[in-house]
Parts: structure tokens; sequence; C-alpha cells
């Protein structure tokens, strides 16, 4: 009987390692989960399984958050997934330093992808001590306000081109009973919101002196005051329900016409063309708000964590050639309303809300690097949540907030 | 089957609790020694021994965020022990008045404990969720300010978290209860009826005493969950709105992941460690070196 159970064992290893070593299928590990994502992430794996050898096994975790938990924990226990999604920042650094990432330095020269990459910044966050780790997919920018056009017909007001202008027009709205501001109160968006505002109440100069240059009197400014003021205001302009909300869920809000506004990412637009909406006809799409908007250019990279299976690092390198190659990228942005890492494809099919984002790209004046890939995941893990706690806590002075706020960035790294 | 000599079957027996004996070291020990270790390191993802001593004890009882979870966790801890203890117990009561339809009451009232915190989490969510919860239902049939959303309030959210808790964990409090009960020789109850002391004092200062060891049990279970509560938190509130609902597991797991940086995790579940040594470590004392020597 001992024997027996000894066998049983051996078998249930044997058994194991012999699934682990079946080559060409990749599992691919995203957190595209909302209806457009999805719409987006299921495009790739066709063209993926299209190529007549390889298969993708999607893995899809809700939440960004919670899918680089899953990803960095299984790859520090060794059952590393052959690829996964993760933001064009510095969360994947340690890894790419730890030897656990597939180098793509060569296939990144045959096919030329600092030449064709646009704008040339997208890569920088990829390369780790002259090698190249990762693959951007698409451009994200976080700097955008989602409208309502027939609320603002109804009300009789313009599009807010300013934070000020949506502050200022909240009472007109309120009072014809739509929600000013829709706001998905979960860390993470309020962090976005804040971003939003810096942006729009600061401007890309004062970004730039408090995130890259750590300038500690920057930080302290008045200028940087304004801005935790002005966002404070915002509060009062939201919604009950709005804590805990899903970004998804709030745009369903500017959707079916119960809230006239949100701040969200482009990716929103995915959600108004699922719900058979029209770019500039049904919803308005404000870069900023800010009379000169700047774009910071976040987005989606895939990483490939090293695998000792020749034949799966090679599909691994096809699929990164796939991501990258110009039909691939016209198909998977125009399907999730984000733009293309390359300048060189045709996205005349691009809808009037993503023609002003990739206006916005093509010049780098209206282009700043997102905090994240700044700052370690760390510092702005920290600066997040002083920010949620700030936005939840209207009895924080703007003070105290801003006193915190510079200390966080001279002490983190 | 050949029956085995007393060697054989002990070193079986010994040769079986190696696992145990290698997990107990392995995991209760060295990995706590490590973990202790780090935490006064710089360690990022990757372990790194670079020792800095407290700093990462001073940056965190410096964080709004850890002195949050640390007083949620006291607040949810008592009140979740406390009225897990009081309905669990009041409901054991009420069943053990021989009502009738005892089993489907008894299946009902368990049946919360058989969800994961999960779903526990989410149902609650909605529940409190003021478009679509009691507050829009209550609203609805014509009570028009009643409001119910705890969940929206950076003072309330951590009560409505507590609900959800107890909703779900009562029904198990509740089983053992009962089952003290139905433990308690019926001669007793014939005794105090005979003596004509009323029934509340015959339950407070007759049963109660009896059925101690099942509530040192039910605080013994219900402690535990509270020190690791991670779940349910991540799913109803996610720790909001803002750092409101924030738990040190919580703080712990997403230092360990998301935000890379190993070291404060390690440092805040050092923290986590001391309170339940400074409990456990006098009452192992207690239980079996002083016993010996005595």
């Amino acid at each position: 009987m001992k024997t027996s159970r000894i066998a049983l064992f051996a078998s249930a290893l044997m058994c194991s390692t012999a699934f682990s070593a079946q080559a060409a299928e990749l599992e691919v590990i995203h957190w595209w989960t909302s209806g457009g994502e999805q719409a987006a992430v299921s495009l790739l794996a066709k063209e993926f399984d299209a190529n007549g050898q390889d298969s993708w096994r999607d893995s899809a975790i809700a939440g960004g958050e919670q899918a680089r938990a899953v990803v960095m924990q299984r790859i520090l226990g060794g059952d590393a997934p052959q690829a996964a999604q993760f933001n064009n920042s510095r969360q994947f650094e340690e890894l790419a330093e730890a030897d656990l990432l597939l180098d793509l330095s060569d296939l990144a020269k045959k096919e030329k992808w600092r030449d064709v990459v646009r704008p040339k910044s997208i890569l920088d966050p990829c390369e780790i001590d002259g090698k190249i780790y990762c693959v951007p997919v698409n451009i994200h920018s976080d700097q955008w306000l989602w409208t309502n056009k027939a609320i603002y017909k109804e009300v009789g007001l313009e599009e807010p081109q300013s934070w000020q202008d949506v502050i200022d027009q909240a009472g007109k709205i309120r009072d014809a009973g739509y929600i000013p501001l829709a706001v998905g109160g979960q860390g993470w968006q309020e962090d976005l919101t804040f971003d939003d505002v810096f942006m729009g109440v600061g401007g890309k100069e004062l970004w730039n002196k408090v995130y890259v240059d750590r300038d500690e009197d920057a930080a302290k400014s008045p200028e940087v005051a304004k801005v935790f003021e002005t966002y404070g205001k915002l509060r009062d302009l939201t919604d009950e329900g709005s804590a805990g909300r899903n970004w998804n869920d709030t745009t369903s809000l500017v959707i079916n016409g119960k809230a006239a506004v949100q701040a969200m990412g482009d990716w929103a637009r995915g959600e108004f063309v699922l719900a058979g909406k029209k770019a500039e006809v049904d919803y308005g799409c404000v870069p900023g708000p800010s009379r000169h908007p700047v774009l910071t250019t976040g987005g989606d990279i895939f990483i490939f964590p090293k695998q000792d299976d020749p034949e799966v690092e090679a599909a691994q390198l096809r699929l990164a050639s796939m991501l990258l190659s110009p039909d691939v990228q016209v198909k998977f942005n125009t399907a999730k309303g984000s733009s293309p890492v390359r300048g060189d494809v045709n996205m005349a099919s691009a809808d009037p809300c993503m023609q002003k984002g990739l206006a916005l790209l093509n010049d780098d004046e209206n282009i700043a690097l997102p905090k994240n890939a700044i700052l370690s995941s760390d510092t702005d893990g920290r600066i997040q949540d002083l920010v949620s706690q700030f936005w939840n806590t209207p009895s924080m002075t703007v003070a105290d907030v801003q006193d915190q706020f510079a200390a966080i960035l001279q002490d983190g790294s | 089957m050949k029956r085995k000599t007393r060697m054989w079957s002990n070193l079986s027996a010994k040769i079986a609790s190696v696992p145990m004996l290698v997990t107990a070291i392995g995991v209760f020990v060295l990995c706590v020694v490590y973990s202790i270790a780090l935490s006064f390191t710089r360690s990022r993802y990757f372990p790194k021994f670079d020792f800095i001593g407290f700093d990462q004890y001073v940056r965190l009882w410096t964080t709004d965020r850890w002195t949050v979870s640390v007083s949620n966790l006291l607040i949810f801890g008592l009140l979740f022990v406390g009225f897990c203890l009081l309905l669990g117990f009041l409901l054991a009561v009420m069943l053990d008045r021989n009502i009738r339809m005892e089993g489907v009451f008894r299946t009902t009232f368990l049946y919360p404990y058989a969800l994961s915190f999960v779903v526990t989490g989410l149902i609650w969510q909605w529940m409190m969720d003021p478009a679509l919860g009691i507050q829009n239902v209550v609203r609805n049939m014509g009570w028009e300010s009643f409001s119910f959303a705890p969940l929206t309030s950076t003072t309330y959210a951590i009560y409505g978290v507590v609900i959800a808790a107890v909703w779900q964990g009562t029904g198990l409090i509740m089983c053992l209860m009962l089952a003290g009960l139905r433990g308690v020789d019926r001669e007793i109850w014939k005794a105090a009826r005979v003596d004509g002391i009323p029934l509340w004092r015959t339950y407070i200062f007759i049963i109660i005493p009896m059925i101690r060891p099942v509530i040192v049990t039910s605080v013994v279970l219900l402690s535990i969950s509270v020190v690791r509560v991670y779940d349910l938190v991540v799913a109803q509130t996610g720790g909001g709105p803002g750092i409101a609902t924030e738990v040190p597991a919580k703080f712990v797991i997403d230092h360990f992941t998301e935000r890379g940086n190993v070291a404060i995790a390690m440092a805040a579940a050092t923290m986590m460690l001391l309170p339940v040594l400074l409990l456990v470590g006098p009452w192992v004392y207690n239980e079996y070196v002083r016993r010996v020597r005595a």
C-alpha cells in the first residue's frame, strides 16, 4: 500500500512537469476585463492563434493591482506566466534587474523598434541597462474629460475647457438634476483625477519640477497649493454612490445621462463605443481640461518572464513581434480606444476623439511622463494613499496635505 | 495484512510526523525569523540584507495608513467578537427553547458561514450601496429621509464592514453555543426550576459558567479571523473610502506585492505578530511550563 501511494505521488509529479513543458501555449495575464477592453484583447488572442503554431491562454484578472501582484508572486515563486501586462512604468524594473525577464534587444534591433515607436519616450521605461525588456502596445493618457453632450445642450452650457469651468458649471448642472462630475471612489481613480487637476491647473513645467527634479521648493509652492485647493473643491461635485465604484460603472453614468462629466483616461472611449455612442455627437472628449492640454504617455506593455524551454521562448518572441506589427497595432488600438505606439500606421479609421489624441502626441511639447514611470511603485503608492485620504477627508487642510506630499517626494525613491 | 510490530508502527508514525515537524520549524520558526530580519533592511521586491536599523518601523508608525489600520483592527475586533458572541448566544438560547422548525432556522442562520468572505463582502457592498441597496428600497417604499449608506462615509465605513462580518460569523457561534447548551444536564434545569430561579438568572449565573469552554473556543476562533481579516475588506470596500477601512493584513499584502516594498511589509507583519506573541506566550507558559514544574 505504501509503495502504491509513493507511485501515485511520483506520477502526479511527472504529470505536472509534463504539462508545464507543453510548447507554444502561452499563458498571458492581463487585467482587461471591462467590455471594451475584452473586445480588444480577444482581437490579440485571435490574431496570435491564427499563426498556426501557437495558442494564447487567456488569464484575465480583474484590477490592475491584483493582476500585477499575481504576476509578481508567480514570477518570484518560479511559476511565471509566459507573458504579462504591466503599465508602461517602473513597476517591473526590479524584475528586469534580477534577470527574470526575456531580453528582447535582438528582436528590437531587427525590427527597428527605436525608429518606429513614437513618441520615443514610450520605449524608455522598457529599456533597463541598455536592454529592451518589454513591448509597448498602446499609449494611454489620463488627461481627458468625457462629457454627455445631451446634458450640456439641455442645460445650455458649453463643454468645460478648464477645471475652473467644471467647478463654475456645477451649480447649474446640479439644479437640472444631474451629477456635475462622476468620480469612482477608488484610490487609483481619485489619484488619476488628481493628476488631471495637477496637469490642468499646474501645467507641465510644474509637473516635471515636482516629480522629475524632486524640487522641494516647487512641491511646497503656492502653485501646488492651488492644485490641492482645486482638487478639494471637486469633492462636492460628485454623488453619494461614488465610494468604491468601478471606473466603467462611473463611465456608464455619463453614457446613460446621469452625470455630465467624468475625468478618466482615454480607455473610457471603449465603453462609449460599446454602448453604441458616437464621438462628438453623443459624447464629447476634452483633453486636459486645459487650454494647453498636456497628455501623460502611459499605456500598457507586455513583459515576457524567462522560461527554460527554447520553444516557448521562440513563441514569446513571435508574440512580441506580433504585438508591435502595424496591422495589429491599428486593429487593437481602434478597438481599445488607445493610440498606437508607432507613427507609421494609418489611423484614418479613428474617430474624432482618437484623432484629437493622435494630433497631440505628434508634438513632444504636449507630452509628459506619467507619475508611475517617474516614481517607484512604493512612492507612487504613498502619493496615491495621501491623495485618496485628502479626497475623502474634507477636514484635512491644504497646508497639511502639501507638507506630507513634499515629504514623501523627498523621502521616497 | 500482517500485524506490524510496535517498533515499526512507531517508525512510520515518526516518518509521518516529519513533514509536520519540517513545516513547523521551517514555516513557523525560520520564516518568522527571516521575515523579522527582512524588516530591518531596505528590501524592495527581492530580499536584500543591507541592514538599516529601525527606519522601516519609524516610517511605519508615522504613516497614517498604518495607524488607521491598527485602530480599525481594534474597533473591528472588539465589535465583531462582542456582537458575534452576544447574537450567537441569544440565537442559540432561542433555538434551545424547543421552537418549531428548529432545523430550518438553524440552517438559515448557519448559511452565511458557508459563503466566503469575498461573497459576503460583495453582497454587503451592494446592500449598502445608496443607489441599489437597503437605502434605495426603503426610500422607494415611501420613507424619503431614510439613510443607510455607511460605506460612503469615512467615519462609518468600518462599521459597515463589522455588520457584514457579524452577519457571516454569528451562525457558527450560534451552533457552537447550541451544542454547549444541549450538553447541559437536564437535571440542572429541573433543579433551577424547583428553586424558583428566574429564567434569565439561570442562564447568566448557571448556564453561562457551565458552557465556558464553548465560549473560550468561540473567542479563539473569532480572534483568529479578526487578525487575518483581509478578503472581506478587499471585496467590500477596497480599504476605502480613502484609507478609512484599511486593515493591517491588507497593508502587509499591498506593500509586499503591488508596492514592492517587502521591508516595510515585514515590519508591519512583525508588528502584527507582537500582540499574538504577547497573548500566546504567557498562555503557553501557564499551560505547559508552569504545570510541568508544579
